[in-house]
């Protein structure tokens, strides 16, 4: 339990630090003049012509379900790799083997599909 | 002092130094980048301030201050400014769980005719029995804080540098996850202790060749292809060249941080230098024995410094551990080089070329690694 609380009050001093280094920029600036073009959007120099945030190629979005898909399951190989070596040990290394053979074998039918239904290429 | 107040102090403390050290450090590296690429490119690189350049950074930092702050017109001011702070957590809470020198042991002593000790002391602000996935875990919190800048400037540079980023990332950190399970399988640990014990085991042979040498039992003799895998997907976790898409000048100014400026880029770099030492912290703890040095065990380090400098069991545990965290730091400083000598040797990726790297040639070669390395340990025994 220790570290958790340990890594905990580090979170939160990390984020009071850094939070009090930008109160210093702003405190530190205070004598900044603020104006309609200098707080405006760098676009190479020429005036706007969207505001805000624009429309994003899908792409991204299916790059990030396919890594939450895979990264699950690469989490599931931790525990598996951190007792292969006493399973090993103890003459279970085939059977633990062949029941991450099955595991692995979905993984890599599923890389060779999408690699295959063409969900990783880019143009 | 009771022991629980002296445990709180004395942790409380270690968590300080620790984080400050890491952000003290970031400095030196921004030195030893621009000396560096100067030196690569035949040029001088920042000399006038201070003896070789060196207190530039002070000037920078006081640079960095004055300049003014302000929120571009349609940023969106809370994720705005929480983007930068975002970026120093991961680097700062990764760096703190990995050891840095090896645990020293104090005998009890007397002091003012009090009692004191004995004390365990290691030198990592927590220790984390699941080292390593606290590690990944942390570290990936890193995908957020591109995302946030980007979207918090509204501005299409910055939008596109993000999402860029953040896909390049999550997709190398399979890559990197799945290079680190064959080290795991060999080690059957995950905390960063026990995989130092483990490396500091003389090496018996290597290639087939019969040898004994002390503490010499480091991860790279067991896992070469997943070290390589594991640190060129570094590089791409922590968008440096080859990799650096995100930020590729030509065409999306300078990616997700375009809007920002002052200390809100200083913590940028804090937070990119930061993942650049956790990133090389890890591949000398994980394949390079950490603080060990080749051919002296620990506490040969110990004996000989005890006799050399004619010192008591105490003075020299302490002395020992400075020496280890100095051996720790040149290892690590060895390949925060490689960093920078990389990005002067290998031109860009393209986007396509990139994501067809990670997904289409790192990740099978990791899976490649795992499967040899369970049929190698199952066949070849290592047990």
């Amino acid at each position: 339990m220790m570290p958790l609380f340990a890594a905990l009050a580090l979170l939160i001093f990390v984020a009071i630090f850094g939070s009090a280094l930008l109160i210093v920029a702003k405190l530190l600036s205070s004598r900044a003049k603020p104006s309609k073009v200098k707080s405006e959007s760098y676009e190479c120099g020429l005036p706007e012509q969207t505001t805000g945030n624009t429309k994003t190629p899908i792409k991204f979005y299916l790059t990030a379900i396919l890594f939450i898909l895979f990264d699950i399951e690469i989490i599931f190989m931790y525990p598996w790799a951190v007792s292969f070596r006493e399973f090993a040990a103890r003459g279970a290394g085939l059977y633990i083997f062949g029941v991450m053979g099955v595991f692995l074998f979905v993984f890599i039918f599923g890389l060779f599909w999408e690699v295959k239904s063409r969900a990783l290429d880019w143009e | 002092m009771g022991q629980d107040a002296f445990e709180i102090t004395i942790n409380t403390a270690k968590m300080l130094v620790i984080f400050l050290l890491m952000v003290q450090l970031v400095p030196v590296l921004v030195w030893i980048e621009r000396r560096g690429s100067a030196f690569i490119q035949s040029r001088l690189g920042p000399n006038r301030v201070g003896p070789l350049g060196l207190t530039q950074l002070l000037a920078d930092a006081v640079k960095f201050l004055q300049k003014e702050e302000f929120l571009p017109e349609h940023g969106q001011g809370l994720i705005f400014y929480a983007a930068p702070v975002m970026a120093l957590i991961p680097a700062a809470l990764a760096f703190a769980s990995i050891p840095l020198s090896a645990p020293i042991h104090i005998n009890p002593f007397l002091w003012n005719g009090h009692k004191f000790g004995p004390y365990d002391f290691e030198f990592q602000s927590f220790h984390f029995g699941v080292g390593i996935v606290y590690v990944l875990g942390v570290s990936s919190l890193g995908a957020y804080s591109l995302l946030m800048a980007g979207w918090g400037s509204s501005n299409k540079f910055s939008l596109m540098g993000a999402l860029r980023a953040s896909a390049q990332t999550i997709s190398y950190e399979l890559a990197l996850g799945l290079s680190l399970v064959g080290a795991i399988m060999v080690f059957g640990t995950f905390d960063f202790s026990q995989m130092i014990q483990f490396q500091s085991q003389p090496l018996t042979s290597l290639l087939g060749v019969h040898m004994s040498i002390p503490a010499m039992n480091w991860g790279i003799f067991y896992q070469p292809l997943g070290a390589l895998l594991y640190f060129a997907s570094t590089f791409a976790e922590t968008n440096r060249l080859p990799f650096d898409l995100p930020e590729a000048e030509g065409e999306l100014v300078a990616g997700y941080h375009t809007e920002y400026g002052g200390l809100k880029m200083l913590m940028f770099y804090i937070g990119e230098y930061g993942h650049m030492m956790v990133g090389s912290a890890l591949m000398v703890t994980f394949y390079f024995g950490g603080y060990l040095i080749p051919g002296l065990t620990v506490a040969q380090v110990h004996s000989h410094l005890a006799t050399w400098l004619h010192l008591g069991a105490n003075p020299a545990a302490i002395v020992t551990a400075l020496a280890l965290h100095v051996v720790f730091f040149i290892k690590v400083f060895f390949f925060l080089w490689v960093f920078v000598w990389v990005r002067w040797t290998l031109p860009r990726f393209r986007y396509d070329q990139l994501m067809d790297l990670g997904w289409k040639t790192m990740l099978p070669w990791a899976l490649a690694n795992v499967l040899l390395t369970a049929g190698w340990m199952l066949f070849k025994g290592m047990h």
